[in-house]
């Protein structure tokens, strides 16, 4: 008879759930984890706790309602949803749009990408107990939102964009305060990278934890800076150029270690990036219309029509399908949180709770975005 | 590759695929049931076509029939291809899974489970995924009749 500690001192898998209230989840998100101790055996996720059915809105909406829907899905990228539906509308009905309208769409992205990409940095310091960083990133992303004030009005949900065009032309301070903010941001992140960058306890928190492979990120369809971070090159905006972003030049961000402080690394330094081709553009805002003409019921062509754009936090696939009537027949959002959520088991298995909770961090989850 | 190269490549399976003639940016061609399975392995498999990143599958209702729709991408050679696969059974759909394909399918499938009410073979765990366990009837079908939280213009 074998009597080891192990057999005298047995363990045995019990259930806990996750949220749908818990504070690093950042919504309502239901993880049903299977853990043995404190090792993680299975996490089941579990959803529609803000579930809305936006798709099933948008076959008795019309076209240009159907634009509002979205900034409910991933409100920290609201810009770069409104504008995914409109570039789906404008490709059915071949509208071109001019070239002031893909420039400020453009630069209005990125500071959408760099508010999110904020907003990150602040609750990842703070998931994994450094509470300041959350304070420094809200101080520097209440600068963007009060440039989205000035120019539509909304902090979050901007609803910016329409079939055709923006909603209205940009204030005329909106050159200023965007350069104003680039140069002070500039400052900012070398302080971010002071702050958390290389800080002991959160390297020992962050490397070699939730290590995704590159070939694991293809097979599960992860996109955005999570994949990215596996080195695996998914950027729309550089596969599959929209809007201005043919015209600037810029890096995408690799890194091939696939662990969570790959993926931080990757958004530090694609808000670099996102500085970079806001100084490109906003010099030269070329003059033009803020919106070609269309007809007040907009009824797109038979056929399907499919967009894909990058948001900050992946690849945004808008599938609009289309009897020729003034509603659409069919829209799917393939929403990057959901696609990247479908990996959380993989990597998560055989690590500690406090690793889930670093992984979720890294991987940037919105969930109404994930509910749609 | 163009889609034409594309189109020619894939009659040579020989599987009674139909290519879409309505104008799209991707190639789109319809495979019965039957064949799905095998199409799809293909498709990942094949050293020319290597069609790795699904990145978009989405549930259809098209009224006399009910189906999915497959995104592909090659991460290699960066082409797309549109794969659409039907069911006439309304009662009892069943499709087989290409979870053991692409393992975001398995996500995606549940999602189409929960809303079309399409079963898939050999899937792992097929549950309702956003809405209850005992909600009864699929609300992303045409047919779904819900008084209480639906606004019919």
């Amino acid at each position: 008879m074998t009597n080891t500690l192990k057999d005298r001192f047995k363990t045995e898998e019990y259930f806990v759930n996750m949220g749908p209230q818990h504070p690093a989840a950042h919504g309502v998100l239901r993880l049903i984890l299977t853990i043995d101790g404190e090792i993680i055996k299975n996490v089941e996720p579990d959803l529609g706790y803000i579930h809305r059915s936006i798709e099933k809105m948008c076959e008795r909406d019309s076209y240009q309602q159907i634009v509002h829907l979205t900034d409910r899905m991933d409100y920290l990228s609201s810009n770069i949803n409104n504008e995914a539906v409109c570039l789906a509308v404008e490709n059915g009905l071949e509208l071109e749009v001019s070239d002031r309208v893909k420039v400020i769409r453009t630069i209005i992205d990125e500071l959408t990408r760099l508010a999110s990409h904020c907003l990150w940095w602040g609750v990842m310091g703070m998931d994994l107990g450094a509470l300041t960083t959350y304070f420094y990133a809200f101080r520097d992303r209440e600068m963007i939102n009060d440039i989205f004030e000035e120019t539509c009005g909304a902090r979050l949900t901007m609803n910016y964009n329409v079939p055709g065009g923006l909603m209205f032309d940009i204030h005329p301070n909106f050159v200023k305060r965007t350069k104003d903010f680039i140069a002070h941001f500039k400052t900012k992140i070398p302080e971010y990278d002071r702050l958390l960058t290389g800080n002991i306890i959160f390297e020992n928190r962050t490397k070699g934890v939730g290590i995704l492979t590159r070939e694991d990120a293809i097979a599960y369809g992860v996109s955005g800076p999570v994949a990215r971070g596996s080195g695996f090159s998914s950027d729309v905006r550089k596969h599959q150029p929209y809007s201005a972003y043919d015209r600037v030049d810029f890096k995408e961000i690799l890194f091939t270690e696939g662990d969570t402080y790959a993926r931080y690394k990757v958004r530090i330094a694609e808000m670099w990036e996102s500085m970079s081709i806001i100084e490109q553009l906003i010099d030269n805002i070329p003059e033009g219309d803020i919106q070609a003409p269309t007809k007040a019921v907009i009824k797109l062509p038979k056929g399907e029509f499919y967009q894909r754009v990058e948001t900050a936090r992946g690849e945004l696939g808008v599938y609009i399908n289309s009897t020729g009537t003034k509603n659409p027949y069919r829209v799917k959002f393939r929403s990057p949180g959901f696609s990247n959520l479908s990996v959380l088991n993989h990597i998560s298995k055989g690590g500690k709770i406090a690793d889930l909770v670093a992984i979720m961090a890294s991987f940037d989850f919105v969930i109404p975005d994930i509910d749609r | 590759m163009s889609h034409q190269e594309l189109q020619d490549k894939l009659t040579e399976f020989d599987l009674g695929l139909e290519f879409s003639e309505e104008p799209s940016q991707y190639l789109t061609l319809n495979v019965s049931k039957e064949n799905l399975h095998f199409l799809m392995k293909k498709l990942k498999s094949d050293i020319d076509l290597s069609f790795d990143y699904a990145f978009c599958i989405t549930g259809m209702d098209w009224g006399e029939t009910l189906g999915v729709i497959y995104h592909l991408e090659s991460t290699v050679h960066r082409h797309n291809l549109v794969v659409k696969v039907q069911t006439e059974d309304r009662e009892n759909p069943t499709l087989d899974s290409v979870h053991d394909i692409w393992a975001t399918a398995e996500f995606h499938e549940l999602e189409v489970y929960d809303f079309f009410g399409i079963k898939f073979n050999n899937h792992p765990k097929l549950r309702r995924l956003f809405l209850t366990p005992e909600w009864s009837g699929y609300p992303l079908r045409k047919d779904y009749v819900d008084t209480a939280n639906m606004i019919i213009k």
